[in-house]
């Protein structure tokens, strides 16, 4: 098993430099700095003095790959690619192109993310799970039917209109909690019901369909008939044996996501102003802050990978037929 | 010539893809084992039903995707054409587009919606809401005549609906008759009690339906602005209804970009095995662990900066949001093909191994020959379903990403747009709801009825592939669960 894992840490080696490279081309390659410098100069008051000052204290006056002037391993490191690229992977994140320390706001604010994110995970998968188990227990008949239709609609409706509609109806309509806003410790409650049931209700959809016809799949195997042969009840098998089975694919296909709770999402924290990473993702792109966009990719990659040996090894724990080779 | 064709990237791509329908069709027709799975898709009812409502969304997409410039009356007999890009659509809503109020105002309104100062004939001043400029301008006393003249608008558009609508099924009963040599009222009473094949009756309520609001609202639209007008005084129906070829091009080009490459690499990888495999695994791994917003995200970042600076590349503001519609919609397809590759990589594996493939070896056929001709028919269908599949989550990931302001060129209309525009005027007091809501109807009828016609056409071909396996998943969580 350990050997398993660290087999599985070294093949995510290539694949991160893989990430880094794609970053780095779509970063310093398709654009100069210098066009990035004129465009968060604003194209109008842009002097060549200004890039080159602009540059300078970004340290983006380096050349991309590889710097004759330096000497020794200098050529190699005194460059844009090491400096900018390579450093990510130590964690070293530098200086947001506003000057802030990336790798502090990241610690700090993924707090507030995870705030929100966990509290709809965990939420939603018992949401959706049972919103299945009831579909499945009525399956063939109007209610399965009907709610599938409603189920149908329900993920043809966009995030935003969850998000707007929650806080208009919730928020301002009945004013039962606030629109927006953050506060730390346990404040943070009343501004979290909020998104959490919105982040919840817009996942209702499509991630109940989803375990309905997973459900459906283990419904008609073979054991779940001996198990009806035996007299039992049809709550019984439902619960006792389809849903143990079920979670199989479920829970290992939710685990994948964890490590992305951290990560926040993008949309529901910009919209209640959640200080999150999300929302941070949100003001660099809508700032133009590529050191933070550039981080946040790297990031993101680091956590899906993470998340890909997490689906892996509880594929091993939850089902003893798979084995590791 | 009065006005000057413009082809735009978008519009040829779109035409292409509309010929490939066409050819495509004309082949199925000529092969029985192809035509099979679409018959059944022709006998599903919500299907059927959800394909109706389709067709009048692409008619519309398709009109919008005509674009010229008109001439203007120049100087010395010199044509000058004007600067202002308008698409077929745009002429035969020409007065949607044109007859802009101030400001906002209410569905149906002949008023605006915030009070101003007017002068009164007497020279005097007065706090009112003051008269539109076109809604319901051809009324007298709006207070008491605009109930009466909406409705008589209203009845008047629902007549004409009907009519059509009993033109359109008397059409169909005849064909129907004439091609199974029965009377005209036998195929009528066939049609409603379901005896025949394509589920006729479904698609005749559908159209009912689709009728009796097209009809009232065309009519209304004549005098009226049907679903208000936002902040700059710009008609809402008139966005709603440009929106729509943003999304249906969102929806397609971004799969036809994907296309090739997902066809190409996933179908080498799972035939070649070893290191092309490897390679190509390594490729798609590699560019499905980044996360798809920030990528989307960073791509476009990089792509707003080229564009902003070389403004000497576009010649029209639509010639700029049209590359950047395409842009996003190529940045798109690059981070969702990776899911229709790993697909077709495990059925090309399984298929290397039949017996007809080590036939077609034994026989001496090339590879790129047992690839295209022997492999790629028979993943055809897995394909066919990830482009069906894929096309609503495009739809609602494009209001997303324009919200996140990496999707679309502010300058053109999308539902994304719309909804960023509108959302702040929720706060207004009295809330400014209609921008909203016509978004929101809008996007969930294309959406909800791509999501039926994708189940019917996924159920005919192979009901096994679940959405989730497909790139649609990827998608849908961009979609959804990045909310």
């Amino acid at each position: 098993m350990t050997a398993y894992i660290i087999r599985r840490l070294l093949n995510a080696i290539p694949i991160l430099i893989g990430v880094n490279v794609i970053t780095f081309v779509l970063f310093f390659v398709v654009n100069s700095p210098d066009d990035m410098a004129r465009v968060q100069l604003g194209v109008k008051r842009v002097t060549p003095e200004a890039i080159a000052k602009w540059k300078q204290e970004r340290g983006y006056d380096r050349p991309l790959l590889f710097n004759g002037r330096s000497s020794g391993v200098g050529r190699l490191t005194d460059t844009i690619f090491f400096d900018k690229s390579v450093k990510l992977f130590a964690f070293e994140f530098g200086r947001s192109d506003q000057g802030r320390d990336i790798g502090y706001d990241i610690r700090t604010r993924m707090w507030p993310s995870l705030a929100i994110a966990l509290p709809v995970f965990l939420m939603g998968l018992a949401t959706y799970i049972a919103f299945a188990l009831l579909m499945a227990f009525f399956r063939a008949t109007y209610i399965d039917f009907w709610d599938v239709v409603l189920s149908v609609a329900m993920m043809s409706v966009s995030g935003l209109f969850y998000i707007i509609g929650g806080q208009y109806l919730i928020g301002k309509l009945w004013s039962m909690v606030p629109i927006s806003g953050y506060d730390g410790g346990l404040d943070s409650i009343k501004f979290l019901i909020l998104p959490v049931l919105i982040g919840v209700i817009s996942g209702v959809g499509s991630n109940a369909r989803w375990y309905r016809i997973i459900f459906l799949e283990e419904i008609n195997r073979d054991y779940v008939r001996t198990a009806r042969a035996k007299g039992l009840s049809e709550l019984r098998v439902l619960f006792r044996h389809v849903l143990q089975n079920a979670m199989i694919p479920i829970l290992t296909g939710a685990v994948v996501v964890i490590p992305f709770l951290f990560m926040g999402s993008l949309i529901t924290e910009a919209f209640f102003g959640i200080p999150g990473l999300g929302s941070y993702t949100i003001d660099a792109i809508n700032s133009q802050d590529f050191a933070v966009v550039r981080a946040m990719v790297f990031l993101g990659s680091v956590l899906y990978i993470i998340g890909l040996i997490l689906t892996d090894i509880s594929y091993t724990l939850v089902d003893p037929r798979v084995r590791f080779e | 010539m009065p006005f000057k064709p413009v082809i735009l990237w978008t519009d040829a791509l779109v035409w292409l893809l509309v010929a490939a329908v066409v050819v495509f069709a004309w082949y199925v027709r000529r092969h029985e084992h192809l035509l099979a799975p679409w018959r059944r898709v022709a006998r599903s009812r919500s299907g059927m039903a959800a394909l109706t409502v389709l067709v009048f969304f692409i008619a519309i997409g398709l009109a919008d995707s005509l674009h010229y410039r008109p001439a203007l009356s120049g100087q010395d007999g010199k044509r000058v054409y004007a600067v202002e890009v308008l698409s077929v659509f745009d002429r035969i809503a020409e007065p949607l587009r044109t007859r802009k109020e101030k400001t906002y105002s209410a569905p149906l309104a002949t008023r605006l919606y915030a009070r101003e100062t007017i002068e009164l004939p007497d020279g005097g001043q007065a706090r009112d809401y003051p008269r539109l400029k076109f809604g319901g301008a051809h009324l007298k006393d709006p207070n008491a005549d605009r109930a009466r003249d909406v409705a008589q608008h209203a009845l008047r558009g629902a007549a004409a609906a009907a009519i059509a609508w009993l033109v359109l099924a008397a059409l169909l009963c005849a064909w129907l008759a004439r091609r199974h040599g029965t009377r005209l009222a036998g195929a009528w009473r066939a049609v409603w009690r379901g005896e025949t094949g394509v589920p006729w009756a479904a698609i005749l309520i559908t159209l009912a339906g689709v009728l009796a609001v097209a009809g009232p609202v065309v009519m209304l639209s004549v005098e009226y602005h049907v679903l208000g007008t936002d902040k700059v005084g710009q008609d809402v129906l008139y966005q709603a209804l440009k929106s729509i070829r943003t999304g249906l091009i969102i929806g397609t080009l971004t799969t036809l970009v994907m296309l090739p490459f997902a066809l190409l690499l996933g179908v080498m990888a799972g035939y070649f095995r070893g290191w092309v495999d490897d390679a190509i695994q390594y490729l798609y791994t590699t560019l499905s662990s980044i996360p798809g917003v920030l990528l989307i995200a960073a791509a476009v970042l990089m792509m707003q900066v080229y564009i902003e600076t070389r403004p000497e590349l576009f010649d029209t503001v639509a010639a700029r949001a049209d590359l950047r519609l395409l842009f996003l919609s190529i940045i798109l397809g690059i981070t969702s093909w990776t899911g229709l590759c790993r697909l077709l990589r495990g059925e090309a594996l399984k298929l290397r191994e039949m017996e007809y493939i080590q036939a077609a070896h034994a026989f001496g056929v090339s590879h790129w020959r047992a690839m295209t001709r022997h492999i790629l028919p028979n993943v055809m269908h897995i394909v066919l379903i990830a482009v069906v599949m894929d096309f609503s989550g495009l739809v609602l990931a494009e209001a997303v990403l324009s919200y996140v302001g990496v999707g679309v060129d502010p300058s053109m209309i999308s539902f994304g747009t719309m909804i960023n525009g509108a959302r702040l005027e929720m706060a207004r007091e009295p809330i400014v709801w209609w921008s909203l809501a016509a978004a929101f109807w809008f996007m969930l009828v294309l959406v909800l009825s791509a999501n039926l016609f994708a189940d019917a056409v996924r159920d005919a071909f192979d009901p096994r592939i679940r959405s989730r396996t497909l790139t649609a998943g990827r998608l849908r969580e961009l979609a959804a669960q990045k909310t």
